[in-house]
């Protein structure tokens, strides 16, 4: 499997994926920058955290119109895979790979700490392998991580068994209290509805390290790289 | 050609309104040989500032030790120290102010202090890896507080945390000496090969020089000579001297430095802060006897018709001057159009240390380079110091007339309540302190913050520290305790203490007895940097910080801040601050006393501000701290946490809070309760073990010689002093770690 990391102008997370996937889990990466023109046979794609051009319009709203969305796009819409961490899946619900979009916080501050995530379901690569009862500290840091989708729309995402983890507490339980920025039934992040594409708020790639004391993001990684390889 | 012509009048009045002296003028005239024209006595007000000149501090700022056996750049020399780390690697980093910007638009101002200090580090070749910051502010009660806290703090997080580098430590004081002045020091430490450094430099006639970055707008223009006089009510007219920050440009110009410091293309880069093009120009040219010929129509612009004084003085954010060789343009303009920035020759190199500025074609100043720089034509001053009343008031402070207390559970509730003891959550985690994946610390909390370098067996440590009550109650032994306690900091996590940067914030220096101040703390510094080996790598200093109030100066205090940087040899010596297992043994290393100067219990809860400085000796820190390296070592303890602000009792339930354990001591009755558990004495450290390696440490401190005392054990979930309850850790926590949210709403 060869993925491939696009870098846009503000991107700060893209290293510290290439890190993961190339250093610690040995595949084959290549870099992706935003002003080209092709995906030099990278087959899964990921858009890292940080924050392209600035964000200073709307999050991941300029990106959306780099040279390389339009080969992400084409990608996509031919069932190849790409996913977004936090900038990731901004910019992936602007270009519409995926539904929904990601508001301001609803405390209105950026935050940045340990969150608790669980899969919804097992139905898709990047949650195939992690038990719906198994409870991931996942890092977050955003300001901008309020998931929101018109009724109807997050009535399809549900009901399609499209939202790919929830945010819950220690235990696993899906509170309130536990959702850290107001995002509509603690979304933490979805998937289309052909499974190929995939967003995220939570940073797994922060939580893949052993040498940093966390490493329940492998288990999403160990998901995405089991279920392709297979 | 005749300099003066088409210009304001100038006369020793101008350079008074700019912030000169007439000594200073007259001594200007001499060096030109006539009168300075407006642009020439501008850029001479700015250079010759305290910020650009350093004029009042140098002299004292010499005495401190520069050399230690892992520098690579001493202070001064570079934009910023550089530590050799080993495997042919160095650390770069530094600590400054941006107290005056920040207290006239708190967002801003703090936001371009993370700029400008991150571009000090890669305008060196380094890539920033970690960034800290050190904050003071007045009356939490007050409506101004808030809005500082508030506004510093976003500005702070949206900038760095966009620019993409961890904030691994920190500190956020409270008190009402700085109700008008808050102080905003932010520290940026960064990697690079060793034989990469590129220097602050330029030579070789003829070499192209170009400006890269941002437009140059009108913003920040006088900002230096700003932040050299008092903050006062006037002060909101100087709004426009505060600059205006983008983070996007900043992480573009960075990622191209970067790229430009892995070629051989250019002879030296610095960064424009203070004083901007001017600053950048003369000290480059001034160390090397060059000159330059800058064009300044070539300069990019954000608006049409700017004054010459203006782009020169202009400190547009997110700009670096960059001395090409000669031939090789082409390669330094791909890097620059890569990431879509400004990169523009606007001059030349030239001989004989002249810098002669264009505008329209025509000459519009001519000044020599090393008149205008540190080390060279600007001023240095000695300054008289008298020491103030207080300080005799403070050493007659004794204990004995201090009534001890009964209710010890309500202190302990007071202080883990108060602004400055509580947990500061509220703002860390407005930062992003994960970003890099690098920071050792997040889920294993530790004394100083750890920095892992990738692929190697070692790491970073990095610690700010300053009690500047103590500081305010005897310079000299306050600030060798913020030393100290930041090599306490960087030792009990598992570090050997490196180097320091300092950010010393003081009030006026025209005032002996702030004076006074300044020099006992340079005095301190310097005795505890000599015994910990850890020489000043660089730093920066921030005068006037104080107000006039009731048409009285008053002075902050003094506020030296130290900035420490160690190294990890050993990744597993790396020791957390938190209790790991319930029945583990607590100890306290170092000596209990009957002391509770200038601590939290006594300033706040008993409200008794004038005492002398905590319990301190060198020479007992120095043998504390060896002790701690040899049982970290030697694997004898689980965990470390140095004692400091709230005395025992805080330091106890801070390890206990971490994992959600609790403790139950006893109190010795060779010492007063209140001094035991609250008091501030140094050199001491808190550790927890398993109980089978109790005789070994026992064993390993008596041959050491150092002070110890078993205190108890961890328990599951309460806390215990002398058999009786202080409460739950779960409540205790809750109320710690809300407590400065709470003061906000």
């Amino acid at each position: 499997m060869k993925f491939g990391v696009i870098t846009f102008p503000g991107s700060n997370c893209d290293q510290d994926m290439i890190y993961v996937l190339r250093d610690l889990l040995g595949n084959e990466v290549v870099e992706l920058w935003h002003k080209d023109h092709d995906l030099h046979g990278a087959e899964f794609i990921v858009l890292p955290g940080g924050f392209s051009y600035g964000d200073y319009l709307r999050s991941g709203a300029i990106a959306n119109y780099s040279p390389i969305m339009k080969e992400v796009i084409e990608h996509a819409n031919n069932g190849g895979y790409v996913m977004g961490i936090c900038n990731g899946f901004q910019i992936l619900c602007e270009s519409k790979l995926l539904p929904g979009t990601l508001l301001h916080n609803d405390h209105q501050k950026f935050l940045c700490r340990n969150a608790f995530i669980k899969a919804d379901n097992n139905e898709s690569i990047i949650n195939r392998s992690v038990s719906t009862k198994e409870v991931l500290n996942i890092p977050i840091a955003h300001a901008e991580g309020r998931f929101f989708a018109p009724e109807e729309m997050l009535k399809e995402i549900e009901a399609n068994h499209q939202v790919i983890y929830r945010y819950c507490n220690e235990s696993g339980e899906v509170t309130k209290e536990s959702n850290p920025n107001g995002s509509m039934n603690n979304i933490a992040g979805v998937c289309n509805k052909n499974r190929n594409v995939f967003g995220m708020m939570p940073h797994p790639e922060r939580a893949a390290d052993i040498e940093l004391g966390n490493v329940d993001g492998l288990k999403i990684f160990e998901s995405i790289l089991q279920t392709v390889e297979a | 050609m005749d300099l003066t012509a088409n210009d304001t009048k100038v006369t020793v009045n101008t350079a008074i309104e700019l912030g000169l002296t007439s000594d200073e003028f007259d001594q200007i005239e001499k060096i030109l040989g006539r009168t300075p024209n407006f642009t020439e006595l501008s850029i001479y007000s700015v250079m010759w500032s305290e910020h650009c000149s350093y004029k009042n501090s140098i002299k004292w700022l010499k005495t401190l030790p520069k050399e230690g056996p892992h520098m690579l750049a001493e202070a001064g020399e570079e934009n910023a120290g550089l530590v050799d780390i080993g495997d042919g690697q160095a650390c770069a980093f530094k600590i400054e102010s941006h107290n005056h910007p920040s207290a006239l638009e708190p967002y801003q101002g703090a936001a371009t202090g993370v700029g400008g200090i991150n571009r000090d580090i890669f305008t060196m070749g380094a890539r920033p890896i970690a960034q800290l910051n050190s904050l003071r502010f007045g009356d939490i009660s007050l409506d101004r507080t808030k809005w500082l806290l508030k506004g510093v703090v976003k500005g702070i997080g949206n900038y760095g945390n966009s620019f993409g580098i961890p904030v691994v430590g920190g500190e956020v004081f409270f008190d009402k000496c700085y109700n008008t002045n808050p102080l905003v020091n932010a520290m940026s430490a960064g990697i690079m090969e060793a034989d990469k450094m590129i220097s602050a430099t330029s030579y070789g006639e003829g070499n192209p020089v170009y400006i890269v970055g941002s437009s140059t707008g009108k913003d920040g223009i006088h900002g230096a000579a700003f932040a050299s006089k008092d903050i006062s009510e006037d002060s909101m007219d100087d709004l426009p001297a505060v600059q205006v920050g983008d983070p996007f440009q900043e992480k573009l110009l960075l990622e191209a430095s970067l790229e430009l410091a892995e070629t051989d293309c250019i002879i030296g880069m610095q960064d424009m802060g203070a004083a901007g093009i001017t600053c950048s120009t003369s000290e480059m040219s001034g160390k090397e006897g060059f000159g330059m010929t800058i064009d300044l129509d070539k300069v990019p612009t954000r608006q049409d018709g700017m004054l010459p004084f203006e782009i020169l003085l202009s400190e547009s954010q997110e700009r670096m001057l960059v001395v090409v060789k000669k031939g090789r343009e082409a390669e330094v303009e791909k890097i620059f159009d890569k990431w879509d920035l400004n990169c523009v020759q606007i001059g030349e190199v030239t001989k004989g240390g002249i810098l002669e500025y264009y505008m329209h074609g025509e000459k519009v100043a001519e000044v020599p380079a090393e008149s205008l720089i540190l080390g060279g034509g600007a001023p240095v001053y000695e300054r008289e110091y008298r020491e103030p009343e207080y300080y005799r008031r403070n050493l007659e402070f004794k204990i004995e007339n201090v009534q001890e207390p009964t209710e010890y559970k309500k202190i302990a509730k007071y202080l883990w309540n108060h602004p400055n003891i509580a947990s500061k959550k509220w703002v860390i985690e407005q930062y992003d302190s994960m970003v890099g994946t690098v920071n050792m610390s997040t889920n294993k909390p530790t004394d100083a913050g750890i920095v892992n370098l990738k692929g190697y067996n070692k790491a970073l440590a990095f610690t700010v520290d300053c009690n500047a009550r103590y500081v305010q109650a005897d310079p000299e032994k306050g600030c060798a305790i913020a030393v100290s306690e930041a090599a306490r900091n960087v030792v009990c996590s598992g570090g050997e203490p490196s180097a320091i940067t300092n950010c010393l914030n003081f009030g006026n220096p025209y005032n002996p007895e702030v004076y006074w101040q300044f020099v006992g703390a340079i005095k301190g510094m310097k005795l505890a940097c000599e015994k910990f080996q850890t020489p000043v790598t660089g730093g920066n200093v921030s005068f006037y910080n104080q107000s006039v109030q009731n048409d009285k100066d008053v002075p902050v205090f003094p506020t030296p801040t130290i900035g420490m940087m160690g190294i990890v040899k050993d990744k597993k010596n790396i020791t957390s601050l938190a209790f790991q297992n319930e029945g583990d043994s607590i100890y306290l290393i170092g000596a209990s006393q009957n002391d509770i100067s200038s601590s939290e219990y006594l300033y706040s809860y008993l409200g008794i501000e004038e005492s002398p400085a905590p319990y301190f000796n060198i020479e007992e820190e120095y043998q504390l701290q060896k002790s701690i390296k040899t049982i970290i070592k030697e694997k004898l303890i689980n965990s470390a946490h140095d004692c400091a602000d709230g005395g025992l009792f805080i330091t106890l339930l801070e390890s206990a809070m971490a994992n959600n354990l609790g403790f139950e001591i006893n109190s010795d009755s060779n010492f007063r309760k209140d001094a035991f558990l609250f008091g501030e004495a140094q050199s001491r450290v808190v550790v927890s073990l398993s109980g089978d390696k109790e005789a070994k440490l026992q064993d390993t401190l008596n041959d050491l010689k150092i002070p110890f005392t078993k205190l108890g054990k961890v328990t599951s979930a309460e806390l215990r002093v002398d058999g009786e309850s202080y409460g739950s850790i779960k409540e205790a926590k809750q109320e710690f770690e809300s407590a400065l949210e709470s003061y906000l709403n």
